[in-house]
């Protein structure tokens, strides 16, 4: 018996609404395919603030933030940006309503020597007014932009070094962290992936911390990244996290939001089609229409510039691993869907939004990390397809990047990627000299852009989805050759795109689509006979169990 | 090997070629020599002005005429001076990390500018750059006839100069970096694999958006 947010299609059933950039696209499927459905949103928390208190004040595994604090003490707030939650959450922000709270207590204990820091590592800088939206009008009047700025990654002396892992991982962090009496970061958690030691030994980090994990060795071990427990990239991050906390005093506060991502007028996107009222189907109808009809900049205003009714699940607080498992624990319950054994084709509709694209457009290259990495990553347990299966997926891939934060996307993909796909070669041979570019370094530190050795991360993002999946097939390009650079193959639409998966798969193929956004985790367990499909390191793995062998 | 090459006025600086001449002009050897060389300053202002919507070139023949009759010396004296009282104070913030960066990738750097190599120099070397391409005054008897040395550096000459400059030293173009805030360099920055448009004017803006250009900005305009 299935989940009843999986469900399996028949010849009734209606075509499915899927997400192929900014627009809509209906999706014929065939009988049996099944669809994962994103959990309702958990309910949010009644007093917010009163949680935050409680959380400062009975932390895991640490004492009181209070009893932390004494007169004269230097802290370290750090914040996480706004690639975080998707789309940006209404005002206030949860990261406000803490910073409100921990600035009253600095207050009431005499700590004036703080400053607070928008931990970007190698990400842009926040423009002023997003700044704003995350810390709120009062604090951000008093504080910007001296005691509440950016971090700066290239600034000659800005990071110091804390040590090596057992495994020579080196762990640098932002200078005035290191030196400070007390850090404070207060994260915002999304996915599993976020959180725990990443704040800090990533969020606060440069380069030399960033190259031990972002690199394709590590995302080739990441199964996936999306679970802790069987990513590689987080026992990385993990054991420089450790060096961190051994050598300095760190407070985590970590908060989570439920997947309300739509206002009611738009909750139709988020259900089974076939049961939907109607009028949510005239409503449904009436938006593609108005997607189809409208120009681009006008279809990203409308998904981009209006915030989401994210409700706020939990706040925990206090040492970091201690914290993290709670987060972990409220994420899993939002998001994972239960299924059992693996397609022979998985269907994503990739969307218009990306953590790396706030307030801009979702160039080629996020296209990528979007559909090879993030989307095809949300599982736990075993892929949600098989080991050289065929991924499909709709997104029209237009040739269109952002010149400011996106300048040095433009070049990997037109310049360095024709050269070579192999992450590999580019690793090796192209990624030093790129980063090293004086251009987009300085883009980087005084305007919005993206690192250069950005866009060589985005695509070894992608790399376990590459590796895992035969073939990959793109409908609804609007274009060959940017398709054709990633290495996917491209169809007019979705029949074409299964009779070319049926050249090098089974006939009758067992297809799973995964009906996002929200955001939905498929946590999938395999049959144990098919775990002989699994490479033999994939058989014995912590999450892939047997059906029915029990609750995780 | 590489070189980066910048254009200064605009690109590193906030001052442009009227700042240091205007220096020069005002510490001449006595107040009434001064009075005179403003005075043929003004008078030729109008056609300066029409000269630079025409032609930089003719621009900077124009603006460098006041220059007639500088002993050399003054010249040599006034130069650290005009570094140390003009451009110094105008150099933007970052400039001179940028030009660390490129030093730390390896390049070379090479300032290339409408202004006199006579200031150019010492400042080049206070920045850490390593070359110069620069206006040379035309000196007769030890005195400045107010010409400048052919070839004149500016708009399209520069491309040509930068070309020679890249092959007399064995630089890769395809490698090479370009700098500038003015769509009068385009041609400066068409010849190098790596341009890049720092403050642009209007009209570069919309040129380096359209052929993909990194886009910076030293003067803070578009920092939050």
């Amino acid at each position: 018996m299935s989940h009843p947010l999986v469900v399996t299609l028949d010849h009734k059933s209606k075509p499915r609404v899927l997400f192929s950039g900014d627009r809509l696209v209906e999706v014929d499927l065939p009988p049996g395919t099944r669809v994962i459905y994103p959990r309702p949103p958990l309910e949010p928390l009644r007093d917010v603030d009163a949680a935050i208190r409680y959380a400062i004040n009975h932390p895991h595994n640490s004492d009181p933030l209070f009893a932390k604090l004494k007169p004269g003490m230097k802290v370290f707030i750090a914040v996480d940006d706004l690639s975080l939650p998707l789309p940006p959450m209404r005002r206030p922000d949860i990261r406000q309503r803490v910073l409100t709270v921990v600035l009253e207590l600095l207050g009431q204990y005499g700590v004036d020597d703080y400053q607070i820091c928008i931990a970007t590592a190698f990400h842009r800088r926040m423009t002023a007014d997003e700044v704003r939206w995350i810390v709120g009008d009062k604090i951000f009047d008093a504080h910007w932009p001296k005691r509440l700025y950016n971090m700066d990654a290239e600034k000659p002396g800005a990071l110091k070094y804390v040590g090596k892992t057992e495994l020579d991982e080196i762990v640098e962090l932002v200078t005035e962290a290191v030196e400070s009496d007390l850090i404070i970061y207060v994260n915002l958690n999304l996915v599993p992936m976020d959180g725990g030691h990443k704040s800090v030994a990533v969020g606060l980090s440069g380069y030399g911390s960033l190259k031990a994990h972002h690199n394709p060795y590590v995302m080739r071990k990441c199964h996936s990244y999306l679970d802790p427990n069987a990513s590689e990239l987080n026992s990385s991050i993990e054991r420089q996290g450790r060096v961190a906390n051994k050598l300095l005093n760190v407070f985590t506060i970590e908060t989570t939001v439920n997947n309300n991502m739509y206002d009611k007028p738009l909750q139709f996107l988020t259900k089974n089609e076939d049961e939907l009222s109607g009028l949510e189907a005239s409503g449904l109808k009436a938006l593609k229409l108005t997607l189809d009809k409208l120009p681009q900049p006008a279809r990203q205003a409308i998904f981009q510039k209006v915030p989401s009714p994210f409700g706020v699940t939990g706040v925990n607080a206090g040492e970091t691993e201690a914290v993290h498992v709670h987060t972990i624990k409220k994420l899993h319950d939002q998001y994972l869907v239960p299924i059992t054994g693996q397609a022979d084709i998985l269907v994503l509709g990739v969307p218009y939004i990306s953590p790396y694209s706030v307030n801009a457009f979702t160039n080629p290259l996020l296209v990528q990390v979007m559909a090879q990495g993030y989307l095809f990553n949300l599982y736990r347990g075993a892929p949600m397809v098989k080991k050289g299966g065929t991924l499909i997926f709709f997104h029209p891939v237009t040739d269109k990047f952002d010149n400011d934060q996106h300048a040095p996307y433009i070049e990997f993909v037109h310049r360095i990627l024709p050269e070579t796909r192999d992450a590999l070669e580019l690793h090796k041979k192209y990624e030093a000299k790129f980063a090293a570019n004086p251009a987009y370094i300085e883009m980087f530190r005084t305007g919005t852009a993206y690192h250069p050795a950005h866009p060589f991360f985005m695509w070894y993002f992608g790399e376990a989805g590459r590796q895992w999946v035969g073939r990959t097939i793109v409908v609804g390009a609007d274009n060959e050759y940017l398709p054709k650079l990633m290495g996917w193959e491209t169809a007019t639409n979705f029949p074409e795109a299964l009779r070319m998966a049926a050249d090098t798969g089974p006939k009758n193929p067992e297809i799973t689509v995964l009906h996002c956004p929200p955001i939905v985790m498929a946590d999938v367990t395999v049959p144990e006979h098919q775990r002989h499909l699994l490479p033999a390191d994939r058989r014995y793995g912590k999450g892939i169990v047997a059906a029915g062998e029990g609750n995780r | 090997m590489a070189a980066c090459y910048f254009d200064v006025d605009g690109t590193l600086v906030r001052t442009n070629l009227v700042h240091p001449t205007a220096y020069y002009m005002l510490n001449q050897p006595s107040p009434l020599q001064a009075a005179r060389k403003w005075a043929r300053a003004l008078l030729g202002s109008p056609r300066m002005a029409l000269a630079e919507l025409q032609d930089r070139r003719l621009f900077n023949e124009l603006l460098f005429s006041v220059y007639q009759g500088m002993s050399e010396d003054r010249l040599v004296t006034l130069a650290p001076e005009v570094v140390d009282e003009v451009l110094k104070p105008a150099l933007y913030d970052g400039a001179k990390e940028l030009v660390g960066k490129c030093r730390d990738a390896g390049h070379d750097v090479v300032l290339v500018s409408g202004a006199l190599d006579l200031h150019m120099r010492p400042f080049a070397e206070w920045l850490g750059a390593t070359d110069v391409i620069a206006n040379k005054l035309e000196l007769k008897d030890r005195y400045a006839t107010g010409k400048l040395v052919r070839p004149v550096v500016a708009g399209p000459e520069k491309a040509v100069l930068l070309r020679e400059h890249a092959r007399a030293r064995g630089y890769d173009l395809n490698e090479c970096f370009a700098y500038s805030d003015s769509y009068s360099d385009v041609p400066m920055l068409s010849v190098v694999g790596h341009p890049a448009a720092v403050n642009p004017d209007p009209k570069l803006d919309r040129l380096a958006r359209v052929y993909s250009w990194p886009i910076l900005r030293l003067d803070g305009k578009s920092r939050s």
